[in-house]
């Protein structure tokens, strides 16, 4: 069931995001912005959690995902330690995927070459 | 005599007479429609070198070298090169013309350069400022590509109005020694602004631009459309088609039956999936070499209009959310008979 | 009143500009985006459901999810198949972590001729910087009205 959820959820989040890429002029990178920050506001204001509870990957893989670890983080941390738990929290919780996808496309560079498109 | 013709035509006295055209192309163009023409295909997208910027120099070194060898003069009887290319600061032209020990003068009118070249190469010649000048530009889609848009493994879809960058540089040899093909006269383009921002559909920004240059040129000197075998446009694709088609209904001109594109020629779409066509100064610049110059040569086209488009902004001006200009130069070129 | 009117006629072009440009079937363009999209979640719960299966809690197994998707990612990019994979799923590309990742490798493979540091160092932020920043930023400010609020409480 986790499966059919994150299947549908997750792809209904790309087919709306398509409307967006192929009907305004909205480039890509703007797009990615706006999801990551969409992710922030639906966390902030409790919806994301039920959500994703329901849609399991289907909510975290896309973008919005890594917009609820950055505010869940700093949520976190501000009820921890107060006003620092601001400054501290955010990027704490998305570690992974910002160290991950640095390291990686680091490493990228120095085992690939550029290659033309066909 | 030379003769100013309207307020942006020159008449040449004497024909200029292009004493060879040489074109060197990629392996996508190579595996279009007009893959044999072309003098020489280069599979490799690197060129032999080191980056995509060194590899668009080194398609145009080759292609200069070619346009010599087959106009029988030495980089010693050319006066000058009227070079340019899509780079910022147009440095594919600046180390390949380094190499060739040319007086040269660079110029930028993006797609469009190439009319521009040789407009300027034959009123060089035409003036007796010259014996021999050379029209040189180029393209590469990797460099084009990686400046303009995105880095080449970024996953993006392509709109249906893009063009495809050629990777390609074509080069003309101009003098006033006789042969069968020549152009009699120019006319200048002025830059049209529409108000239109979207860089993904080029051939709409150009195509305005395009007909404001067909009119004049038709105007100045006096000609119906018919008066030309083809009317051949640089990089419109195929949207920019039906609009300069629609915006010279209204000023009352039909250019449907001898219209073509140099971007819809170069490649197939429904095989190679380029979507509009083919654009980039290489675009203009080799489908003239390979496959517009022979046929002015054997004398199946008696006389045509060969009209380069060019989109004139920059990553800057795209960003701080400015329009997209559009220019369009425009060279007659006529069959000539040998006299003698 | 010039402006105004070279304005009206920009619009008017647009206007048609707009409809003699073809554009790809939004439905079909959808249903690929679902398609793709929803395949690259399924993945992602996948992996999850592993790591939480081999004894990971669930914070510990979303990292894993993380991680292993832009491993994936990084190395199709740098094979060049995350590239023709985007084409066909477009936006079923992008909106996933691995659209993320993608937009990382690709800058740093592609600008490695120019440098370490202002090549690949710089421009592998090109389009992950605006989101770290903006992510960073948005949830500080959410942040603060939280803190704000609780402090009335």
């Amino acid at each position: 069931m986790d499966y059919i959820n994150a299947f549908w959820v997750g792809g209904l989040i790309c087919a709306l995001v398509q409307i967006l890429l192929d009907r305004t002029k909205l480039m890509p990178g703007r797009i990615m912005v706006l999801l990551v920050c969409t992710g922030a506001v639906l966390s902030a204001f409790r919806i994301y959690d039920p959500f994703a509870e329901y849609a399991g990957a289907g909510a975290t893989v896309p973008l919005i995902g890594f917009g609820h670890l950055l505010y869940q983080g700093v949520n976190d941390a501000v009820a921890e330690c107060g006003v620092l738990g601001l400054f501290m929290g955010g990027l704490k919780a998305s570690a992974t995927g910002i160290s991950a996808a640095l390291i990686f496309g680091y490493l990228a560079s120095l085992v690939f070459k550029p290659k033309m498109k066909e | 005599m030379n003769e100013r013709m309207g307020h942006q035509s020159i008449r040449f006295g004497e024909p200029v007479y292009i004493r060879s055209g040489a074109s060197v192309a990629g392996k996508k163009e190579g595996e279009g429609p007009l893959g044999p023409c072309f003098d020489e295909i280069e599979k490799d997208p690197l060129a032999g070198e080191k980056t995509w910027e060194q590899a668009e120099s080194a398609l145009q070194h080759r292609a200069a070298l070619r346009a010599l060898d087959k106009a029988g003069i030495k980089n010693t009887d050319l006066r000058m090169i009227f070079a340019g290319d899509l780079l910022a600061q147009c440095t594919a032209s600046a180390y390949n013309l380094a190499q060739l020990d040319v007086p040269v003068y660079g110029l930028f009118g993006a797609c469009s350069t190439m009319g521009e070249a040789l407009s300027l190469a034959s009123m060089a010649v035409a003036g007796d400022f010259a014996e021999y000048a050379m029209a040189l530009t180029s393209s590469h889609f990797a460099s084009a590509e990686k400046e303009f848009r995105f880095p080449l493994a970024y996953g993006n879809q392509r709109p249906l109005s893009a063009t495809w960058t050629v990777t390609g540089s074509g080069a003309c040899v101009l003098s006033k020694v006789k042969s069968r093909a020549a152009v009699t006269g120019v006319t200048t383009g002025k830059i049209v602004d529409f108000g239109l921002k979207d860089s993904m559909n080029m051939g709409a920004c150009m195509a305005p631009a395009a007909c404001d240059t067909i009119c004049t040129n038709l105007q100045d000197f006096g000609r119906q459309p018919e008066e030309y075998d083809r009317i051949i446009t640089g990089d419109l694709g195929s949207v920019g088609q039906q609009i300069l088609f629609d915006l010279l209904e209204k000023q009352g001109y039909d250019i449907k039956r001898q219209h073509l594109d140099c971007g819809m020629l170069i490649f197939d779409d429904a095989v190679q999936d380029t979507h509009a066509g083919g654009s980039g100064c290489g675009c203009s610049a080799v489908v003239f070499a390979s496959y517009i110059l022979p046929r002015i040569i054997s004398g199946e086209w008696k006389r045509i209009l060969f009209v380069p488009t060019g989109a004139l902004m920059s990553k800057v001006s795209f960003a701080e959310g400015q329009t997209v200009p559009g220019i369009a130069q425009a060279v007659v070129v006529e069959h000539m008979e040998e006299k003698d | 009143m010039e402006n105004q009117k070279n304005e009206q006629t920009a619009k008017e072009y647009e206007k048609y500009v707009k409809k003699v440009t073809p554009t790809h079937s939004l439905p079909v363009n959808m249903a690929r985006a679902f398609l793709v999209g929803g395949l690259i979640c399924v993945l992602g719960q996948y992996i999850l459901n592993t790591a939480q299966a081999m004894g990971a809690d669930k914070e510990e197994a979303g990292c894993w999810c993380s991680l292993i998707l832009i491993f994936l990612s990084v190395l199709f990019t740098g094979l060049n198949i995350y590239p023709k994979l985007a084409k066909f799923g477009g936006a079923g590309t992008l909106v996933p972590i691995t659209g993320f990742a993608n937009s990382v490798a690709a800058p740093a493979i592609e600008y490695q001729k120019e440098g370490q540091v202002f090549g690949i160092g710089s421009k592998i932020f090109t389009i992950a910087g605006p989101v770290i920043l903006y992510g960073v930023v948005s949830s500080w400010v959410l942040g603060l009205i939280y803190y704000v609020m609780q402090m009335w409480r």
